[in-house]
C-alpha cells in the first residue's frame, strides 16, 4: 500500500468519524430535555410510591443531598438521598439500599423512614431473583413488600427482624427464601444505620 | 467495487431470503445473545427486535449510498461507526420517550453494535447494492430477526407465565392488556430461564429445517417429472 492511500484512508475515516459523531450530538442536544424528564417521572412515581405525594410540600425528586458510599447501607457508590418536607421541616427521606448478596447478585432497593425511624415504604428496585419465585418481591408482583410499612427498629424487636422460618415476623416465599431472607437483613441493617447517625439523614 | 447493480435486483428474493431462507437467526444463526436474552416476554422481544430492524434498516441505507466513496481497506471500521452512531441514537430516543422499556432492556440495547446480523449485511449486502434493494433488505432481515426473536418470546411467555403481552403498556401505552391465557397458572420456571431459551430456539431451528426438507422433497419430485436436467438448489446459507 502506498503512502498516499493510507493518508487518504486516515483521513476518511477521521471524517467519517466527525460526521457520525455530530450526528449523535445533534440527536442527544434534541433529546436531552426528554431524557430528563422521563429520569424525572421515573423518581418521582418511585418516591411516591412509598411516600404518599399529599403527605409533605416540597418537590422530593429535586430536593436531595449526597449520601456517602457506605457498607451499612450496602451502597458501593455514592447516592442521592431525598427529603420530604412540610412548611420547610425534614419529617423523612428516602434513599437506596442494596441487599448484595441475593440469591442471584445484588437487589436494589427505595427505602422511605420518617423522623421516628418507622419505616414509610419500601419498594425493591431492581434485582436479578428467578423469575416466578424470588421477583416476589416486586411490588407489582405482590404486596409483599408493603409489610415493611410502619415497622421500626423497636416493633417488631431485634430477634423477629426475620422471615419467618427464622422465627421473626416477616413472609418468605415457598421455593424462595434466600431473597426475602437477604432484603429483611438489608433494611434491618440500615435501620440500625440511620438509628446510630440520625445527622447524616435528618440534618440540613 | 462490485457492479452487480446492472443486474437487476429480484426483491421477491431479497425478501424471501430475509424472512426465511437465509434468516438472520434461523439460517445465519447470528445475533444470539440478544435473542436467547430478552426473549423472556413477547413485549421485549419486539421491542428488542424493532430496535434491531431500526438500526439495521438505517445502517444498510447509511451504507448503501456511501459504498462507493469509502475506500475498500477502510470499510469495515466505517461500517462499524456507521452502526454505532445510529445504535447510540436508538438507544438515546428510547431513554427519552420509552424510559420504562429502556430499563428492562437494559445492556441489550446498547449490545445491538455487536450483532453481528448487522454488520453482516453491510459487508455482505449493502455494501454491493444500490440503496432500494439494500433498503429492503434491511426491512427484510429485520423483520425476519423481529419475527423470530417475537415467536420465541410468545413461546416463552406463555409456557412461563401463562400469559401474552405481559408489561404491553411499558411499549405501547396505557390501552394495552396483558391477555392472560390460563388463570391461577403455576409457570413453568425452564421456559423463564436461559435454557428455556436454547431449547425453544432448538424448536424452532428444527421446525425451519424440518418444513425446508418438507417443500425441497416436494419440489424435486416435480422437477424429476418436469426437467430432468435443472435440478439446481440456492444455497441456504451464505453467512461468513
Amino acid at each position: 500500500m502506498k503512502p498516499g492511500v493510507i493518508s487518504r484512508s486516515g483521513l476518511l475515516l477521521g471524517l467519517a468519524g466527525v460526521i457520525v459523531i455530530g450526528l449523535v450530538s445533534l440527536i442527544y442536544q434534541f433529546t436531552h430535555d426528554a431524557i430528563e424528564e422521563s429520569e424525572y417521572q421515573a423518581m418521582l412515581q418511585a418516591l411516591n410510591s412509598i411516600i404518599p405525594p399529599d403527605s409533605h410540600d416540597n418537590d422530593m425528586v429535586n430536593d436531595s443531598k449526597i449520601l456517602a458510599a457506605n457498607k451499612e447501607l450496602g451502597l458501593k457508590k455514592d447516592a442521592l438521598l431525598y427529603r420530604a418536607r412540610n412548611e420547610g421541616k425534614i419529617f423523612a427521606v428516602a434513599f437506596p439500599v442494596t441487599a448484595p448478596d441475593g440469591y442471584n447478585g445484588p437487589i436494589n432497593l427505595l427505602l422511605a423512614i420518617d423522623r421516628e425511624g418507622k419505616i414509610l415504604g419500601a419498594r425493591v428496585v431492581s434485582h436479578k431473583e428467578t423469575p416466578g419465585l424470588g421477583d416476589r418481591i416486586e411490588s407489582r408482583r405482590s404486596n409483599w413488600s408493603d409489610g415493611f410499612q410502619g415497622t421500626s427498629l423497636e416493633n417488631p424487636t431485634d430477634e423477629q427482624w426475620k422471615v419467618k422460618k427464622d422465627g421473626g415476623v416477616f413472609d418468605q416465599f415457598t421455593g424462595a427464601t434466600i431473597t426475602p431472607r437477604k432484603i429483611v437483613k438489608a433494611i434491618h441493617s440500615a435501620l440500625m444505620f440511620v438509628d446510630s447517625n440520625p445527622g447524616v439523614f435528618f440534618d440540613e | 467495487m462490485s457492479n452487480s447493480d446492472l443486474v437487476t435486483t429480484d426483491y421477491s428474493k431479497v425478501i424471501h431470503d430475509g424472512l426465511w431462507n437465509n434468516n438472520p437467526a434461523l439460517a445465519q444463526v447470528l445475533g444470539l445473545c440478544p435473542l436467547l436474552a430478552v426473549s423472556g416476554t413477547v413485549i421485549n422481544s419486539l421491542a428488542l427486535g424493532v430496535a434491531t430492524m431500526m438500526v439495521l434498516i438505517a445502517s444498510n441505507l447509511a451504507v448503501s449510498l456511501l459504498r462507493l466513496y469509502i475506500p475498500n481497506e477502510i470499510r469495515i471500521p466505517v461500517f462499524v461507526l456507521i452502526i454505532a452512531g445510529f445504535v447510540t441514537i436508538v438507544e438515546l430516543l428510547m431513554h427519552a420517550y420509552l424510559y420504562n422499556l429502556y430499563t428492562v432492556l437494559g445492556i441489550f440495547v446498547p449490545l445491538i453494535v455487536t450483532n453481528c446480523a448487522i454488520i453482516g449485511r453491510a459487508e455482505g449486502f449493502a455494501s454491493k447494492h444500490s440503496p432500494l434493494p439494500s433498503l429492503v433488505d434491511g426491512i427484510s432481515m429485520g423483520l425476519g430477526f423481529t419475527g423470530v426473536l417475537v415467536a420465541l418470546g410468545v413461546m416463552r411467555e406463555v409456557l412461563a407465565q401463562g400469559t401474552l403481552f405481559a408489561d404491553a403498556s411499558l411499549m405501547l401505552g396505557d390501552w394495552a392488556t396483558t391477555i392472560t391465557l390460563f388463570e391461577n397458572y403455576d409457570g413453568f420456571l425452564l421456559a423463564a430461564l436461559p435454557p428455556g431459551a436454547f431449547i425453544g430456539l432448538g424448536f424452532l431451528l428444527a421446525f425451519k429445517n424440518v418444513i425446508d426438507q418438507y417443500m425441497r422433497k416436494r419440489r424435486t419430485s416435480q422437477v424429476v417429472v418436469d426437467i430432468p436436467d435443472a435440478n439446481t438448489e440456492p444455497a441456504l446459507s451464505q453467512s461468513d
